[in-house]
């Protein structure tokens, strides 16, 4: 049987994962890691010849040629252009310049415009690339997580980023909800479990009910715009406000020093969560340079606003369950963002006990997403006994008169859940009612979230207020509203047209499907192609820092000569198209370097010995390359 | 080919005003057939024997789970059936099947599942509903109108409880002045702790409007089959009083909370 992998699709990063025999497994990328970062790029400024490139190989692109990056997509999906204002003063993306309105937003990079689901698909078909390298055998269906408090319009945008990659999407999870799912498997336990999960860029909380096998979610609530990002752009506007005050220097309009920025922020804020202090010291454009120290403390102080709002989602959600902290058995931590211990012991202090953080938090959403992906493919030993009871985690309404929403199916009911609501006519002979269906909880129609709205035509005509029409909503079981109608006295079935408020009609996915297969065509290639190249540049440019290292010194001449020319064979075939010539060459160089490699982690280690860090060494953050020269290898 | 059409504010329909009580289709109860799959007596909602759904019919919320039209609910064994009917009927199971008519069907009985224990499990979703399907226009009283009403900053036409009215009038007055002193910004200590007084006062009476509740369900439940008119009058109309006794109090409760809060 086909397998069905289980996706979490990040703001910040994103996993595949699959269910192996009784445990579920992260599949690594070529580059053997787990973690694709959700980063976007196009390797050239002309459309014609500019290949998408995304994950780990795309960040340096965000440095680069920040114009032809893109990061933090989630944060656009299934939203409209008066929705991201705020988004836009943190957020380089630069929405294209010919937006009609109501239009799905279009995103520019480079010289073409993408919509988030297309943005979103680019990261999508990389993991299945991931998968279908992984298992040797074709992919197409999968399970995707979303955050749980996501909507309607971003839940189908979800759904439509995986049509428009080739993946038939039988079932959008939440993601705290996998993320017990995961957890839940190892223990088998009975008993209240609250799932806390800060990410890059959403904030949710659900409190779950396991007794034997079946997770019934009581309540959840969250806030999809909070998250590690804010802690970033936080640290970001100190820096650049330092930069404009003491040196006089503007960077905000640079997104290369921006994102320069971004970056040693980031490294920063993870190194806080273990150390006391740290010391940025960032290279500007002009030769200058920023320097400061942060201790814990100040960066504590600093995001303690940040996480406070987190305590009011929990606290209705506990309400909403009926629920004291004391009643929670367990506590589950998940997303990057609850490494900072500052975050551990709010939630300490939340829910009066200690929480779990013995599954890795940034892969814990993608194996529960497997977890579900096992049970919807019939079950395994491990899975055939779980069952998945989710919410919705807003209220749906319509519009009545005067504005106001009559709350039809109520937050934090189970799902699949339906209503049914009669209408009428308010005029003598009219044929069509039009419906506003909302997605929120405050009491006005201009405060809520418009989800659809929809059109019953066809109505017989009648006097005003004889008509009697049957609308059912009904949110299935990824969150995703239907509707059908019809009219009762005359037995017609009135028809619904739903014009969805934000988010992209059928045709358009379809049209995008058709656009992805013609990339598929000349995918394969293509992609070995740019792949081989990109290991080749990777490789280079490692064998360069590798000339600066004192290892270099102890090399033979001979060794020396040999590398050289290894090293201009690969020069000379890497911007051709032919794949094998390029992996040959690469695979040759690997070869000859292996020595210098080993001699470079000797040296490393003896300068770490002498008081020296990795850094310094060059010894860079992590490999990006299963050869061992990959070491040295630049972020 | 696709008409064009125009479309409307929300202002060109309205809502029926018992929408509400008629939004449900009664059968009284599920008529008994042999599976439409491999042709043996069904159970409720899934063949026994094969395991397939069944087509969800129209049937009350009571009768969905084989219950008689009684108020006094014990929740553990509903749960426990929900929990097994979940195993049985919901769309994970049918998420890879072929038969879009499964499929469809899986939909609409788990949502009738889940609908109709929402309902059950819950005290005084419990009592509404079962008002309702007794022909009970409840839009007075349900949550749902008073929402409405506050929304649209309409007064809703709510029976004040008689013996409540001088207790009314003089909170309505204390949260008018603390909401006057806060926005001179100089709330009066005096004033917060009374009306921290008046709910707890409110709260004991919630308490004892739930053993009211109570009562009116065991008078109800002990009318026995198809009740006499004249027999469930007085009770239905005890329990419509006490619905709207306790809905007016838990939103004194909800108004003192907020000019406290705010």
């Amino acid at each position: 049987m086909e397998r069905i992998v289980g996706i979490d699709l990040g703001t910040t990063n994103s996993l595949i994962a699959f269910m192996e025999g009784e445990t579920p497994a992260v599949i690594p990328g070529a580059d053997g890691l787990n973690l694709v970062p959700s980063v976007v790029a196009l390797d050239d400024q002309d459309p014609t010849k500019a290949q998408t490139i995304v994950g780990n190989a795309a960040r340096k692109y965000l440095i680069e040629t920040p114009d032809r990056a893109i990061y933090s997509v989630k944060r656009l999906m299934g939203r409209g252009v008066e929705d991201v204002q705020d988004e836009l003063k943190f957020f380089p993306f630069r929405l294209a310049t010919d937006l009609a309105p109501g239009e799905v937003l279009r995103i520019q990079l480079g010289a073409k415009t993408f919509t988030p689901p297309e943005i979103s698909a680019f990261i999508l078909r990389q993991l299945k690339h991931n998968a279908e390298r992984h298992f040797g055998a074709p992919i197409s269906k999968a399970v995707i997580t979303v955050p749980a408090y996501f909507n309607d319009a971003q839940r189908q945008a979800t759904k439509d980023a995986g049509r428009i990659a080739g993946l038939e999407v039988l079932r959008l999870v939440n993601e705290p909800t996998a993320a017990a799912l995961a957890y839940g498997l190892d223990k088998k336990k009975n008993g209240i479990v609250a799932v806390y999960d800060l990410g890059g860029g959403t904030f949710d909380i659900s409190i779950l009910k396991l007794h034997d096998g079946i997770f019934e979610v009581i309540a959840t609530n969250g806030d999809t715009h909070l998250g590690g990002d804010d802690i970033d752009n936080l640290l970001i506007t100190i820096a650049l406000d330092d930069i404009a005050g003491d040196m006089k220097v503007d960077l905000r309009r640079s997104a290369e020093a921006v994102q320069a920025i971004r970056k040693a922020v980031i490294d920063a804020k993870i190194l806080l969560s273990s150390g006391p202090y740290i010391k940025l010291d960032i290279p500007l454009p002009a030769g200058q340079r920023y320097q400061r120290e942060i201790t814990r403390e100040q960066f504590e102080t600093l995001i303690e606003p940040v996480i406070q709002r987190t305590i009011g989602p929990c606290k209705q959600a506990l309400k909403d369950a009926g629920l004291e902290p004391e009643q929670i058995d367990e506590v589950v931590l998940v997303g990057g963002s609850t490494r900072i211990p500052r975050v551990q012991q709010l939630v300490e202090t939340l829910f009066h006990r200690k929480p779990h953080t013995e599954l890795n938090p940034d892969e814990v959403v993608a194996l529960g997403a497997a977890v579900q992906a096992s049970i919807l493919s019939g079950g395994s030993e491990a899975t055939n006994n779980m069952l998945l009871l989710d919410v919705t985690p807003l209220s749906l309404g319509i519009e009545a008169l005067g504005g106001v929403v009559a709350k039809i199916i109520h937050r934090n009911s189970t799902i699949p859940a339906s209503a049914t609501e009669h209408f009428t006519t308010g005029v003598d002979g009219q044929v069509n009612v039009a419906i506003h269906v909302l997605q929120g909880e405050r009491e006005l129609a201009k405060d809520c979230r418009s989800l659809a709205r929809f059109d019953l035509r066809g109505i017989p005509p009648m006097p005003a207020g004889l008509p009697r029409i049957e609308v059912r909503l009904l949110i299935d079981a990824n969150g995703i509203l239907q509707v059908s109608a019809r009219e009762q006295r005359s037995g017609q079935e009135a028809q619904v047209s739903v014009q969805p408020s934000y988010g992209l009609t059928d045709e358009q996915v379809e049209t995008m499907i058709l656009e992805s297969f013609d990339y598929a065509e000349q995918d394969l290639e293509q992609r070995q192609l740019i792949e081989a190249r990109n290991e080749a540049d990777t490789i280079l440019a490692a064998l360069e820092k590798g000339r600066n290292n004192s290892a270099w010194g102890e090399l033979t001449s001979a060794e020396k000569r040999r590398i050289a020319e290894q090293e201009k064979a690969l020069v000379a075939v890497k911007d051709g198209t032919d794949f094998h010539a390029i992996r040959n060459a690469i695979d040759t160089l690997n070869q000859g370097t292996m020595r210098l490699a080993e001699l470079m982690m000797s040296t490393a280690v003896g300068s770490a010995l002498k008081g020296k860090n990795m850094e310094t060494a060059n010894v860079g953050e992590g490999p990006t390359s299963s050869h061992p020269i990959g070491k040295a290898e630049f972020e | 080919m696709e008409r064009e059409f125009q479309i409307r504010s929300c202002e060109g329909f309205v809502m029926p005003e018992n929408a509400a009580q008629s939004a449900l289709p009664i059968i009284s109860n599920q008529e008994t057939g042999s599976c439409w799959s491999c042709g043996s007596m069904r159970a409720a909602h899934y063949c026994q024997s094969c395991g397939k759904v069944q087509p969800a019919a129209p049937v009350d919320y009571f009768s969905f789970f084989g219950l008689p039209r009684k108020l006094n609910l014990d929740v553990a064994p509903l749960e426990r059936d929900f929990y097994a009917l979940s195993r049985k009927l919901h769309p994970d199971l049918y998420a890879q099947s072929n038969d879009a008519e499964q499929r469809k069907w899986s939909l609409e009985k788990s949502s009738q599942l889940n609908d109709a224990y929402r309902t059950l499990k819950d005290p005084v979703a419990r009592t509404e509903y079962l008002l309702r399907l007794q022909g009970v226009d409840l839009d007075e009283q349900s949550t749902q109108a008073t929402e409405a009403a506050r929304a649209s900053g309409k007064t809703k036409k709510q029976v004040v409880p008689p013996d409540m009215l001088e207790e009314v009038f003089e909170l309505n007055m204390q949260i008018e002045e603390l909401r006057m002193n806060q926005k001179m910004g100089a709330p009066d200590p005096d004033l917060i702790e009374q009306l921290r007084q008046h709910k707890k006062s409110l709260q004991m009476k919630l308490v004892a409007v739930d053993e009211e509740l109570r009562g009116g369900w065991t008078a109800w439940d002990a009318l026995g089959e198809p009740g006499v008119e004249s027999a469930s009058k007085p009770v239905i109309q005890q329990l419509v009083d006490v619905l709207n006794r306790r809905s007016y109090i838990r939103n004194l409760v909800r108004d003192v909370n907020e000019a406290l809060e705010s």
